[in-house]
């Protein structure tokens, strides 16, 4: 077991054939009786998008909130760089240089844009009894960040309710960016946006790759995983379904596991019984089970 | 001093990704009597101002500068209590106990010190503790139960209620506990607590000192520091403010005890104008206190308020109970009036703030 992942990690290792940032062995959550999660690898390397698929229940968002520290993990191990961690908050996470960008909770919606981007982390100066934030400080770096970006906004003072969905996901984006993070998980930063949008957060992510930082990349849209992943795992009931590089597997097999291809195959057979019902354009049970199984043979 | 930093950002860096242009041309500069309107004590001043002219018309003992100090005295008691829940109120809950916890503060310090036959500054102590120590349990109560603080604090108040009847009656024998007017330290605590001094030949009282620098103080701490920065977040939004790392429990609790703290200083105040303290007294006042802060301006809801408004919320309270009387109309209107001016309050700002913040 401990072996076949080794020889993951180093074969998944980009150039430099260093550790990952962090891992996943084995590892699952349990809330009470109910196993929310199990059996899950999972690798994110500097300078890649490794992008987690997976349907609504599938247990993603178990998963980031075991990375980001929301929560802890049960089974298996969870390390980063090489070391094995159980994180009890999220502070914990951020000065391990892990930062969650949320959907929905990125953000507090009254408050102005530059109070959000420095929240948690507000700069200051001044002693003790009258330390005090740095605002001009806060303001001016918030809005070089945000430029940075690409993003260009009249009014650092607006409060972040008022942005547009995108807006704020690339806000929280590049707060994580300029905090120094190594590893960014991203948890469906473009479900709610529209097309347009999406593509700007898409452009975001690729950004942050550039710069060297792993991505983790939650969604269940295949289309856009496939835009920027160079790895992609497909969860689907709390457990592993596909885990593969990008040479191996192709957009129409993505889309067909997250449509619940393996499932449909399965159950073709029973179908194939009953008459009338036509199973000519379902997919083969064989074509789906060979990335799934072999993503680490025959690489090198 | 807002439009000056506003003005800034635009000329700090040329930007250097290709495409972003100076303006998304989308935000179109909002005239200076909205962006003032959307400042949350924008809307209880005017307020305030209205409730004065008004009372400097209709009853004209008003217009006296000795009026005018008992109308802020009368302002700064519920003020310096409307300070503390205001906070409480943007970081997202209210006090249900904030009115007989200064009640339980001001009978721990008078019976200790004449049971005891103490220095009174040992029960002021141990009142302070006591004080902080109600509030640490309501915001621990709160933080790990997860219960409405609605719920978590209206046991309290009836917990607090019921004792402070119940251990006054069975130390004193009565409801009221004894005059510690002739105690060691008496004179040096009221001097603090309870005094009063002259201004122009007209008696101030000390807490309108105390009213307005807690005011300042409250509001550079919201407006100025990491810890301000924490309270409008976790009021805001709990789960965001959490994931990037603010300590929500600290704060949540924090503001609990600032409010126990806010409990001690009228509850001394009380203490040391009054000599005696009553033990049933109390109830109903946090009302009041929860209204001077949203009058004040501040979202019932939290993430969304500031510390000067409760000041004028508070002023108006002062204003219109003294008003009434100075007037010469029958006070019992006072409550009637107190209904009307809360709900136009509300309403106003609910418009104040959907036309100012309008896109």
């Amino acid at each position: 077991m401990t072996d076949k992942k080794t020889s993951t990690a180093l074969e998944d290792g980009p150039s430099d054939g260093g550790r990952p940032l962090v891992e996943l062995r084995d590892a699952g959550k349990s809330y009470g009786n109910i196993r929310a999660l199990h059996g899950v690898d999972l690798a994110v390397h500097p300078g890649r998008v490794s992008c987690v698929l997976g349907d609504n229940g599938a247990g993603k968002s178990t998963l980031i909130k075991i990375i980001s520290g929301l929560h802890q993990h049960t089974e298996g191990e969870f390390l980063v760089d090489g070391g094995p961690v159980r994180f009890s908050s999220p502070r914990e996470a951020l000065d391990k240089g892990i930062a969650t960008v949320y959907q929905d909770l990125a953000v507090v919606p009254l408050m102005p844009v530059w109070r959000n981007f420095f929240l948690g982390s507000e700069l200051t100066k001044g002693p003790w009894p009258v330390r005090r934030l740095d605002i001009d400080r806060m303001k001016r770096t918030a809005d070089e960040e945000l430029r940075n970006m690409g993003i260009v906004l009249d009014d650092m003072e607006q409060p972040i309710g008022t942005l547009s969905g995108g807006q704020r996901q690339c806000v929280a984006i590049a707060r994580a960016v300029h905090f120094g993070a190594r590893v960014l998980i991203l948890d469906e930063p473009t479900a709610a946006l529209g097309v347009k949008q999406s593509g700007v957060v898409l452009k975001y992510i690729a950004m942050a790759r550039d710069r060297g930082l792993g991505v983790i990349f939650i969604t269940h849209n295949p289309h856009h995983a496939y835009m920027v992943g160079d790895h992609f795992s497909v969860l689907r009931l709390g457990t592993m379904e596909l885990s593969a590089d990008r040479s191996r597997v192709g957009l129409d097999e993505l889309t067909n596991h997250m449509a619940g291809g393996a499932e449909l195959a399965a159950l073709k057979h029973e179908l194939a019984q009953v008459r009338g019902v036509d199973t000519e354009e379902l997919p083969e049970e064989g074509d789906l089970r060979a990335p799934a199984a072999a993503p680490e043979e025959g690489r090198s | 001093m807002s439009m000056a930093r506003q003005a800034e950002p635009a000329a700090v860096t040329p930007p250097p990704a290709p495409g972003p242009k100076e303006s998304d041309g989308r935000t179109v500069r909002r005239p200076l009597a909205l962006r003032l309107l959307a400042r949350p004590e924008v809307g209880v001043f005017l307020g305030a101002v209205a409730v004065l002219v008004f009372f400097l018309f209709t009853a004209p003992p008003v217009r006296d500068g000795s009026s005018m100090a008992n109308i802020l005295y009368q302002s700064s008691t519920i003020g310096i209590m409307a300070l503390p829940v205001a906070l409480l109120m943007i970081g997202g809950e209210f006090d249900l106990s904030a009115g007989v916890a200064v009640i339980t503060s001001a009978l721990t310090a008078s019976m200790l010190s004449y049971q005891l036959t103490m220095n009174v500054w040992v029960g002021v102590v141990v009142a302070l503790v006591v004080s902080l120590a109600v509030g640490m349990f309501n915001g621990w109560m709160l933080v790990k139960t997860g219960l409405p603080s609605f719920l978590v604090t209206l046991g309290t108040f009836l917990i607090l209620q019921g004792v402070n009847l119940a251990v006054t009656k069975l130390v004193t024998g009565n409801v009221a506990t004894d005059d510690i007017s002739d105690m060691d330290g008496f004179a040096q605590a009221k001097a603090i607590f309870a005094s009063s001094f002259e201004v122009g030949g007209v008696q101030v009282k000390i807490t309108v000192v105390w009213w307005l620098v807690f005011a300042a103080l409250a509001t550079w701490v919201l407006l100025r520091t990491k810890y301000g920065n924490w309270i409008f977040a976790v009021g805001g939004n709990k789960d965001s403010a959490r994931a990037v790392g603010v300590p929500v429990t600290f704060t949540k609790i924090s503001l609990f005890m600032l409010v126990g703290f806010g409990a001690w200083f009228i509850g001394m105040h009380n203490l040391f104008s009054f000599n005696t303290v009553q033990s049933g007294e109390g109830v109903g006042q946090e009302l009041i206190y929860i209204a001077a802060a949203v009058i004040g301006g501040c979202l019932l809801t939290g993430g969304y308020g500031s510390a000067i408004g409760p000041v004028f919320g508070a002023f108006m309270f002062g204003m219109v109970q003294q008003g009434i009387v100075y007037a010469g109309w029958n006070p019992d209107w006072f409550k009637a009036f107190l209904g009307v001016m809360l709900l136009g309050a509300v309403l106003i700002n609910l418009w104040v703030q959907r036309t100012a913040t309008r896109r």
